[in-house]
This record gives structure tokens, C-alpha cells and sequence, in this order.
């Protein structure tokens, strides 16, 4: 389109005008993909945790010492009748042992350990962590079943993360989306109101709406543009001192936070498409009822 | 060509403005309208900018009807028509020069060309070297020649004039009428309202006399009220 540069740089001139509103406008969108990126990106990384947690965190199930082993391997069918339960595997004693032994036992302190200490167990893969209880429970029903070992704190911790961050941030993205919005359209309100005699005579002189609106929809659309590429750059360093921080942290150190540099992309793309919406959509508004005269 | 056929317009305050007007300016005529206020003439300047419609009868105006004019034509039809208002309109805060831009730019078209056309406009209207004044350096007279090349720099095919000498000393009057005549002596069809008589009767053009909403009187020669 040939006119692109004009509308380009007559939307520039609009913003300059106001420049403090103009300002408002981009600090406000800036502020707004923050909040929203932040939350999202807690929200996935939580549940990117529990998706490990899925993988890796097993409920053991162990067996009543009175059983023999024929009789122990036999429960098997039924731990995977249970429902929710994805996978059952038998450890026997010996091989408990074994594995304790090739972890733990670094000085070969624990070359003489008897196999008697251990006990038959099964390691039970669930199909959905948020469930762990009830299906521990159930596991734990089963004859000949002893005891059972199920570590519900961490999944519940980080189920009871995700929820939060995803209600917080669904709310606050309707409120904050509502408030970019409205001060988006007000600052190009006070564009189209500074330059109504301009208006007046493009109008007169046969300019047609679409002409006149897009000087206004290339000033939100740099709004978005400014305020997304802001925000995106905040993001990033706001991710990586937390990200830091959790990982120079003892006791938080078991989250998994997926680096920014493999999810960048759609975090900046996301960013850049919210921006720019909101941007063009505050212009439309304001324009709108403006061009009916 | 313009042409109004038994055009009647009420406003919505239920004013009378216009009941039953007639009259027909062909491409390249020049035309005074005249009339005590109130009589309608700038309704007639509206309907013919496209700004209100007439509620019956008929408004051509270079084709374009505008009793049912589509929404996307009303643009095209406002290209085939200059205006010049009484006070001027002008953008104060820019150059004389961007006041022209603007109401090229505003129709597409490109840098180039409003290079090309701003200096020939301004040589035509007597404003060469006032590019870079703003109007508020300018005398009411330069202001209003200027609006007078906005008018122009568009090349179309009819100019109307509501009172363009309504805020200028008789001397500026004279100078901007026969600026206004020698555009029409180049091929631009010129239609202009105003209130003053001697003006009218030293042109010795067509004056199309209005009285409250309808033509009363239309003849070349003088402004003559009746009683
Ligand atoms: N927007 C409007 N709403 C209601 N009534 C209007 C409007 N514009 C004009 N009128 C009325 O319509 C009638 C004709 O007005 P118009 O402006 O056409 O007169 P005019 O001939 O231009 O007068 P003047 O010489 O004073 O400019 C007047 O009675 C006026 O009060
Ligand atoms: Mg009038």
C-alpha cells in the first residue's frame, strides 16, 4: 500500500503530541503483558513439573512380609486393576536391595546388607497426579498390601500453584485487558480531538473513513508494539533472577524451571499479538463513534 | 454541473430551510447566490457538499446524486468539489505549505505530486513565497487565498464559497472575488453565497436570488432585493 509510510509517520506525529499520555498508554500495556506473562509462565512451569512428577513420582506399594513370593508377585494383576493406576512394576527384595546399595553405598559400607531388610514392593505409576490420594488409598485396600508410599506434598504444592496463578491470571488478564483498553482509546481520543479541524477538512476535501482511521490505528498499533517489545525484554530478566533464585535455593531447588531460551518464542509471539490487539482495538473504539459525523 | 430540482429541506428542530428550490449551473458558469439570512443559502452549500440531504427533490452534483448517494461515493463526489468557507478553516499550526499537503495527501495522493502541484497553486492564487508562513502570519486576505488554493490543489470541477468575504475589508473583497473569477475563467465552475451587494453588481455575473427557502429571482446582472 502506497500510503503506508504516511500513515506510519502521521501516527508517530499523534503520539508525540501527548507525549505523557503516550507514555500512560504504553507503560500501562507494558504492565498488563507482565502481570499476564508472569502468571501464565508460572502456571506452565507448574505444570511442566507436574507432567515430571507424572514420569517420575511412583507411589510404593508395600508387600505384607507374611506372603510368600509366589504369592506376592500374584498381586499384581490386581494393583492394575485399580483404577488410575498406569503402570505397576515388581521390586523384588533382592532387587531393592541392590539398588539401595548402588546408591547409597559409596564406601562399600553396605556390601554385607541382607536382602531381609527389604521388603517385596511394587513401584505404581499414577495416570493423573491430582488423584494420588484417593488412589494411593485404593492401593493400599488391596490384600496383601502392607503400607504404602505416597508423596503427596509436592503434588499437591504444585497443583495448588498452577490453580492459583491460572485463576489469578484469567481474572487479571480480563481486568487488565479492560484497563490497557480503556487508556489506549483515551489517549487516541485525545489525538482525534486535537486534530478534529484536521479531521474536518480531510473529510471535506473527500478523504474517505478508512484514510482517516489509519493514522489512528498505526498510533495503538505502536502503542502495542512499543509496550510488548518492553514487556517482553522485563520478562525475560524478571524469569531469569527467579529462575536463578530458585536454583540457588536449597530447598526449592527440585522445581524444574524450563530455561527462557527454549520457550522465548512463544512467549514473545504471545506478547506481540496481545500488544498489538489491544492496541488496535483501543484505536477502533476511539475512532469509532468520531467517523459518524 | 449542479442542478437542484424542487429540493425541500426541514431540519429537525422542524425549520423550513429549503421549500421547493430550482436552479441548474452548467460546467465552466460562475454563479452569486444571494439572499437576506436565513433565506437558505448555506443549506444549499451543505447539500451540495454532501454534508445534510435534501428530504425531497433532486441535488445533482457532477453526477452524483446525493439524495441517494451510496455511503463509499460520498468521498468521490467531495473530490469533484472545492470548498471555501468564511472563515477560512485553516490549520494554524502548520505551514501554509502542509495546509495544502494535507488536503492532498488526504485524497492519496503522493509526495511527488504535491510537490509538483503546491508551487503552481500558489503562484495561481498569489501566494508565492508564503510556503513556509503559518496562517496565523498571514493577513485575512492571504488567509483566505490560501483556503482558496486548498480549494484547488485537488483540481475540481466546481468551487462553492459561503461568504469567502464575510470577515474581509471591501478592498480584500475585491481582490478575493476576482481571484474567484479568474479560477472560473480557467474552467472551474464557482458558485458563491455572499451579502454584498456592490460586490455583486461590479461582477455582473448570473445572481440566483433566495427568500425564505425558495428562488425568487435568477438573471445575469444585478442584486436587487425586492420589496
Ligand atoms: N443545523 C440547523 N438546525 C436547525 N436549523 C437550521 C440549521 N441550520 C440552519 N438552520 C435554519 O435554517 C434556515 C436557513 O439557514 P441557512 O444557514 O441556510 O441560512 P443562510 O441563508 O445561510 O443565512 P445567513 O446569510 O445568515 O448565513 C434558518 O432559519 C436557520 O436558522
Ligand atoms: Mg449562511
Amino acid at each position: 500500500m502506497k500510503n503506508i509510510g504516511y500513515f506510519f509517520s502521521e501516527g508517530c506525529r499523534n503520539m508525540l503530541t501527548h507525549g505523557f499520555m503516550s507514555f500512560a498508554a504504553v507503560g500501562i500495556t507494558v504492565a498488563c503483558l507482565l502481570i499476564m506473562g508472569t502468571f501464565s509462565l508460572v502456571a506452565y512451569n507448574a505444570n511442566v513439573n507436574l507432567e515430571i512428577l507424572q514420569r517420575e513420582n511412583a507411589v510404593v506399594a508395600f508387600v505384607d512380609d507374611s506372603l510368600s513370593d509366589q504369592e506376592a508377585q500374584a498381586i499384581e494383576s490386581r494393583l492394575a486393576a485399580v483404577p488410575g493406576v498406569a503402570d505397576v512394576t515388581f521390586v523384588s527384595r533382592q532387587e531393592a536391595r541392590d539398588t539401595y546399595v548402588a546408591n547409597y553405598d559409596e564406601n562399600g559400607l553396605y556390601s554385607e546388607l541382607s536382602a531381609n531388610v527389604f521388603r517385596h514392593r511394587y513401584v505404581i505409576h499414577i495416570t493423573d497426579q491430582e488423584q494420588m490420594h484417593a488412589i494411593a488409598a485404593a492401593v493400599e485396600d488391596v490384600e496383601g498390601i502392607d503400607k504404602v508410599r505416597a508423596d503427596e506434598a509436592i503434588t499437591t504444592g504444585f497443583i495448588t500453584v498452577r490453580n492459583v496463578a491460572q485463576i489469578i491470571s484469567f481474572a487479571l488478564i480480563a481486568v487488565l485487558l479492560v484497563v490497557s483498553l480503556f487508556i489506549i482509546s483515551n489517549t487516541i481520543k485525545l489525538t482525534t480531538f486535537d486534530r478534529k479541524d484536521e479531521i474536518a477538512i480531510m473529510k471535506v476535501v473527500g478523504a474517505t473513513d478508512g484514510f482517516i482511521r489509519w493514522p489512528f490505528v498505526f498510533e495503538g498499533m505502536i502503542f502495542g508494539l512499543v509496550g510488548s517489545v518492553v514487556a517482553f525484554g522485563l520478562q525475560w530478566l524478571l524469569y531469569a533472577a527467579i529462575a536463578d533464585g530458585i536454583a540457588g535455593n536449597d530447598t526449592l531447588q527440585l522445581i524444574r524451571i524450563v530455561p527462557f531460551g527454549a520457550i522465548w518464542a512463544p512467549v514473545a509471539l504471545f506478547f506481540l499479538v496481545v500488544g498489538m490487539l489491544v492496541g488496535i482495538a483501543g484505536s477502533l473504539m476511539a475512532i469509532h463513534r468520531f467517523l459518524r459525523v | 454541473m449542479i442542478r437542484l430540482k424542487d429540493v425541500h429541506k426541514t431540519y429537525v428542530n422542524g425549520t423550513h430551510a429549503l421549500n421547493g428550490v430550482s436552479f441548474q449551473v452548467d460546467d465552466g458558469d460562475f454563479a452569486f447566490l444571494v439572499g437576506p439570512s436565513g433565506s437558505g443559502k448555506s443549506t444549499i452549500i451543505k447539500l451540495l457538499t454532501g454534508e445534510i440531504v435534501p428530504d425531497r427533490g433532486r441535488v445533482m452534483v457532477n453526477g452524483f446524486s446525493v439524495s441517494n448517494i451510496r455511503e463509499w461515493q460520498i468521498p468521490l463526489m467531495r473530490r469533484t468539489v472545492g470548498v471555501i468557507f468564511q472563515d477560512f478553516r485553516l490549520i494554524q499550526n502548520k505551514t501554509v505549505y502542509d495546509n495544502l499537503a494535507l488536503a492532498m495527501r488526504a485524497v492519496g495522493a503522493s509526495r511527488a505530486t504535491v510537490q509538483e502541484r503546491i508551487p503552481y497553486v500558489l503562484e495561481l492564487v498569489g501566494l508565492r513565497g508564503k510556503e513556509k508562513s503559518f496562517p496565523d502570519q498571514l493577513s485575512g486576505g492571504e488567509q483566505q487565498r490560501v483556503a482558496i488554493a486548498r480549494a484547488l490543489v485537488n483540481n475540481p470541477i466546481t468551487i462553492v464559497a459561503d461568504e469567502p468575504t464575510g470577515n474581509l475589508d471591501p478592498a480584500m473583497s475585491l481582490e478575493i472575488m476576482t481571484l474567484l473569477e479568474r479560477i472560473n475563467a480557467l474552467g472551474t465552475t464557482v458558485i458563491v453565497v455572499t451579502h454584498e451587494r456592490e460586490l455583486v453588481n461590479h461582477f455582473r455575473k448570473r445572481v440566483i436570488l433566495l427568500d425564505r427557502g425558495t428562488v425568487i429571482g435568477d438573471g445575469v446582472g444585478t442584486y436587487e432585493v425586492e420589496a
